[in-house]
């Protein structure tokens, strides 16, 4: 049975069969038929349309991205304006304020010299009225004077002479009591 | 029809072959028997499991690729439809792209049918109750191949004129002189005759080396199971069987994968204008 098998033996292997080759073509090109002429193509469609979605979903995006830096750029402009803005208005409080503080001094200034030249020509009305009030006084005194100078009865000549001089050194002394008073008075002034 | 009858006349001849049982019998190692099926019926012609086997490829991959891509759908495509988009760019990519350029795309329907077709007919290896990889009967391959041999002849001669053409298939550029006497008829056989010839022998021969090694590896576990020391032998060959099994799903995928990149080349040669 062995050498009968060997004999008739099964074919060259490397030698197709018709059939078989026929019947593999077919099944081959039902596949490549279907695919090439139905479902490629189809999609194929789709693919690109998704590229193009997704391309023009980056576009888009790019787009929002500069919209976005132009934004932020007339920002950054507006924000760089109100800044110089406000060390405009800060500079200006600043002058305005040491040129109300230099009016304020001025102001006082003048205020005092005012005052001052008020307090001066107080002194001086003071003065007149004191040298009037003086003169009434020496007035008085000279008539009280020579009334006691008439009662003392110009007994000598001596005695009167030691009356006038006591009385001029009490005047002495009084304007002299007087005067440092009215000094430290104006001087503190 | 006589290998037929010789096919049923072994089997009833050592029906349960196994070793140590009375019958006698010797270890059934594969043969080219194995490649060769007996036909279920007759319509025109005979048909049996490989073409069978084809004929459940062929519609697989359309169901796949209609459930995929026949209604795409352009925002949150389905996971059936991603699989086959990733299935689609890598072949576009990878290899269209790559072996023609732009150009290439014109062939990418050609290049991933094939691609999937030869893929799958060498799956069926290892999937249950087919477990015969289609490709290790050379028809298959060779029909492929002559498609790709066809497709290389037309492009050749559309592109370059018919002078052109065979300068292209004949005479490679930048060789001295005095090579051309030998290079030329050599580039003629090579291009024109062992091309095609090679990419079916060697898509056939990987898928027909790699099934008879499962076979032998499966059969040797079954004949060896024995309550005794040959147990080990037997599961040191089931363990192999394993090994093998997953050792041909990667070649599977890579001898797919050369099929349609040196397909692609071929197209892409045929395209060149210089050469």
């Amino acid at each position: 049975m062995i050498a009968h098998l060997a004999a008739e033996g099964p074919q060259n292997p490397l030698v197709p069969h018709a059939s078989e080759l026929i019947i593999g073509l077919i099944c081959f090109f039902i596949v490549f038929g279907i695919l090439a002429k139905k479902l490629l193509p189809s999609i194929n469609k789709v693919l690109e349309e998704r590229q193009d979605l997704i391309e023009g979903g980056i576009e888009r995006a790019e787009e929002a991205q500069a919209e976005a830096q132009r934004t932020l750029e007339q920002y950054r402009e507006k924000l760089a304006e109100a800044r110089k803005e406000a060390n405009a208005l800060t500079q200006k409080a600043q002058e305005d304020g040491s040129a109300i503080k230099e009016e304020l001094r001025s102001e006082g200034q003048r205020q005092r010299e005012a005052i001052v030249a008020a307090g001066h020509q107080q002194i001086e009305a003071d003065q007149k009225q004191a040298a009037a009030q003086l003169r009434q006084d020496v007035g008085r005194l000279s008539v009280e004077l020579a009334g006691r100078i008439v009662g003392e009865s110009l007994e000598d000549e001596a005695r009167q002479r030691r009356i006038v001089d006591r009385f001029l050194d009490e005047l002495e002394q009084r304007a002299a009591e007087q005067a440092p008073a009215d000094a430290t008075e104006g001087s503190a002034r | 029809m006589v290998s037929a009858d010789l096919i049923s006349l072994a089997a009833q001849s050592c029906e349960n072959a196994h070793y140590g049982n009375s019958s006698g019998c010797s270890f059934p190692a594969p043969s080219l028997w194995t490649f060769i099926f007996k036909p279920w019926a007759h319509v025109g012609m005979d048909l049996n499991k490989p073409m069978l086997l084809s004929v459940i490829c062929m519609v697989l991959i359309v169901v796949f690729f209609w459930g995929a891509f026949a209604k795409p759908k352009v925002r949150k495509p389905g996971k059936l439809q991603l699989i086959g988009e990733m299935g689609l760019d890598f072949v576009r990519r990878g290899v269209a792209r790559d072996m023609i350029g732009k150009e290439g795309d014109r062939y990418v329907p050609y290049l991933v049918s094939l691609f999937f077709f030869v893929w799958l007919m060498n799956l069926m290896a290892i999937i249950p109750f087919a477990q015969f990889p289609v490709t290790s009967v050379i028809a298959f391959p060779a029909g492929l191949a002559l498609t790709v041999w066809v497709t290389y002849m037309v492009l050749t001669f559309k592109r370059n004129g018919f002078v052109g053409g065979i300068k292209n298939l004949c005479v490679p550029p930048d060789v001295p002189l005095p090579i051309y006497f030998i290079l030329t008829p050599v580039e003629f056989i090579s291009n024109i005759f062992f091309r095609p010839f090679t990419l079916a022998v060697r898509l056939f021969g990987n898928m027909f080396a790699g099934h008879l090694m499962i076979v032998m590896f499966s059969a040797a576990s079954w004949y060896l199971l024995s309550p005794s020391i040959g147990a080990l032998y037997s599961g040191a060959s089931f363990v192999m069987t394993i090994v093998l099994t997953a050792f041909e799903l990667a070649i599977q995928a890579l001898q797919a994968y050369i099929f349609v990149m040196l397909t692609a080349s071929y197209i892409g040669q045929a395209l060149s204008e210089e050469h």
